[in-house]
């Protein structure tokens, strides 16, 4: 009876949060000028509209751009960071660990004003290397988090192993250290990929006039119109931000699976 | 000559000094252990060879060559650690060849030397498998022939069979020791465990707080401690306060009051000198209980009270009194072993006790 009420009130939950997306999807393929149902039939219509649409596909590079750029410098220097925090006796650990962290404990929000403010004092102005900038101190964090709970996991005397056997500090990372990281790596990248393509917060702040990343651009669609295109943006964003992690969780699994570690 | 030699190293971490003004020349060929209680400083030691820590102070050459200033990868050395350390993602054959590929040879040749270590450690057939998939013993074969293939000029093994299961060990060791003695490499090795230091090294480096307490072949390490830790640590020993009350030629009378007097030969005190105050080491193998009427006019016999047994099997190890002495003796167990609160007969020969300075 008990375990009835909660079943049903988890259902329940999940209803509310997923049926808003679903009702999304399922509106992108609806053939109907308005996007509301009852459907009237099963049309790509709105993602051809969307396909032609200048302003959508301009941000679409954009994200695309922007996600990957942060993706890789992220990654580059989340991997960095962890090896010295993880590897080597760096002065004042803790405080720069906490700093590298803190931009997923403070509101978006104030990350976002602090970091215009602090450029506008330095009288630089908004440009796209600014918004870079600002995706890769938003998603570092995560890639810090995950690459440096796998490094935790990686024996130092298996470094040492492959240094006594002739393999130079530079040689054991990449044929020791960087294979047996892989996996926190890509699953590093993909997170930094994820977060920066679907972030619109700090965007907002950060972007220079006339450039919009998808999110924005769908905010700034909502602003005149509620147009069935916005649903096929939406479909696509569901895909791509759903969809790309788990491909690399399953390309992660298939890999360890082959080694057996 | 010395393959490796250690001059006055001391290594200290803030104000902790791990090692102390340690000296040691390690002949080409053997196989020296570095024997000790966890903390004593072997495993410091065995890493400043390595050049995985540096020395604080002192000189550490490698046939020769003075190594204090070349890193790890440059001294041509094989290690092989406790957890084994193979490579995960790669196979046993990438594992076992990897070292080789920073040596300038060619890949046939690599390829018959990596089968011939596999060979070597009797593991051919399990090149192409990753390292998970093999058992505890077998990695640590694989982490062997992967340390000896590069023909090192040293090869250092840390606690190399501390992970294995004690049966495994035992015949771990006697292959370790094969494989070590048909190669003719410089073996350093690192152990707690006196049994795997006796049983396998030429030399047994015996130490303590990070100073050298003894330095021996093991049957001299055994039998004429020089000192009274390393008497208690290799083996169970009885340790007893002496007086020496004559010296005649070479033979020198110990009198332990309420126990017993012994004369034993000069040879089996050399560290004892002109004092006259001593301990008097007997091992607890050595003191052989019989019943207790039984006499020997060979050796010593006296009189003592079981007080406890521990029964191993084979073999027990009595508590045992007398007067106001408590001892230790491990004996064999023939037929039954004796039991608590029987009165027995110790039969002790001089020849097994050895005399130390007082302190």
């Amino acid at each position: 009876m008990g375990w009835g009420l909660i079943r049903l009130y988890a259902i329940a939950v999940y209803g509310f949060m997923f049926l808003p997306v679903v009702a999304v999807v399922l509106l992108s393929f609806n053939a109907n000028q308005f996007g509301s149902f009852p459907m009237t039939g099963l049309s790509l219509r709105w993602f051809e509209a969307l396909w032609n649409n200048d302003a959508v596909m301009r941000a679409f590079r954009t994200s695309l751009v922007l996600g990957l750029m942060t993706a890789v410098i992220s990654t580059m220097l989340g991997v960095l960071a962890s090896l010295a925090l993880v590897r080597y006796d760096v002065p004042g650990k803790n405080l720069i660990t906490t700093a590298l962290i803190a931009p997923i404990l403070v509101p978006e929000v104030v990350l976002a004003v602090a970091l215009l403010l602090f450029l506008n004092w330095l009288g630089i102005g908004k440009s796209f290397a600014l918004l870079l900038a600002g995706h890769v101190i938003f998603t570092l964090p995560f890639v810090i988090l995950v690459v440096q709970a796998r490094l935790v996991s990686i024996r130092r005397d298996v470094e040492e192993a492959a240094m006594s056997l002739g393999a130079s500090p530079v040689q054991t990372f990449f044929s020791i250290t960087l294979p047996l990281l892989m996996p926190a790596v890509a699953a590093g990248a993909l997170f930094a990929f994820t977060i920066s393509f679907d972030d619109i917060t700090g965007t907002l702040f950060w972007k220079p006039g006339g450039v919009e990343t998808v999110p924005t651009q769908i905010f700034s669609m909502l602003r005149n119109s509620i147009s069935p295109e916005i649903n096929a943006l939406g479909t696509v964003m569901i895909l791509l931000t759903v969809g790309l992690p788990l491909l690399g969780a399953a390309i992660a699994r298939s890999l360890s699976t082959k080694r057996g570690t | 000559m010395a393959a490796v030699t250690l001059g006055n190293i001391v290594k200290r971490f803030g104000s902790f000094t791990a090692v102390q003004k340690m000296s040691l020349d390690i002949p080409e060929g053997s196989f020296c252990t570095l024997l000790g209680p966890s903390g004593c400083g072997k495993t410091t030691t065995l890493r400043m060879v390595a050049g995985l820590l540096d020395p604080t102070e002192g000189d550490i050459t490698i046939n020769g060559r003075r190594v204090n200033d070349i890193p790890i990868h440059q001294r041509n050395l094989g290690i092989v650690f406790q957890n084994y350390a193979l490579f995960p993602h790669r196979t046993v054959a990438q594992n076992v060849g990897f070292g080789l590929k920073y040596r300038p040879i060619d890949k046939a040749e690599a390829q018959r030397r990596v089968m011939q270590a596999l060979e070597l450690v009797q593991l051919p057939h399990l090149a192409d498998r990753y390292p998970s998939a093999l058992s505890g013993g077998q990695q640590q074969r694989i982490a062997l022939a992967r340390a000896v293939v590069v023909e090192p000029d040293v090869l250092l093994l840390d606690e190399p069979l501390s992970a294995l299961d004690a049966n495994l060990r035992e015949d771990m060791r006697v292959e370790l020791k094969n494989i070590q003695k048909r190669l003719g490499v410089t073996s350093i090795f690192v152990t707690h465990d006196q049994s795997e230091a006796l049983a396998m090294s030429d030399q047994i480096i015996v130490m303590s707080e990070g100073r050298v307490e003894q330095v021996g072949p093991p049957e001299e390490v055994y039998n004429t401690p020089a000192s009274e830790f390393v008497a208690r640590f290799l083996g169970a020993a009885n340790i007893l306060e002496a007086r020496v009350t004559d010296r005649q030629g070479d033979a020198l009378a110990l009198d332990v009051p309420g126990f017993a007097r012994v004369v034993i030969p000069r040879s089996r005190a050399p560290k004892l000198g002109d004092a006259s105050a001593a301990k008097l080491v007997i091992r607890a193998e050595k003191l052989k209980l019989m019943p207790a009427d039984s006499t020997d006019d060979a050796a010593i016999m006296i009189q003592a009270t079981v007080e406890g047994v521990d029964y191993q099997g084979q073999a027990a190890r009595y508590f045992l009194r007398v007067n106001d002495h408590a001892l230790q003796a491990i004996n064999m167990i023939d037929i039954a072993p004796f039991a608590p609160g029987d009165s027995v007969m110790l039969r002790l020969l001089p020849r097994d006790c050895a005399a130390l300075p007082a302190s």
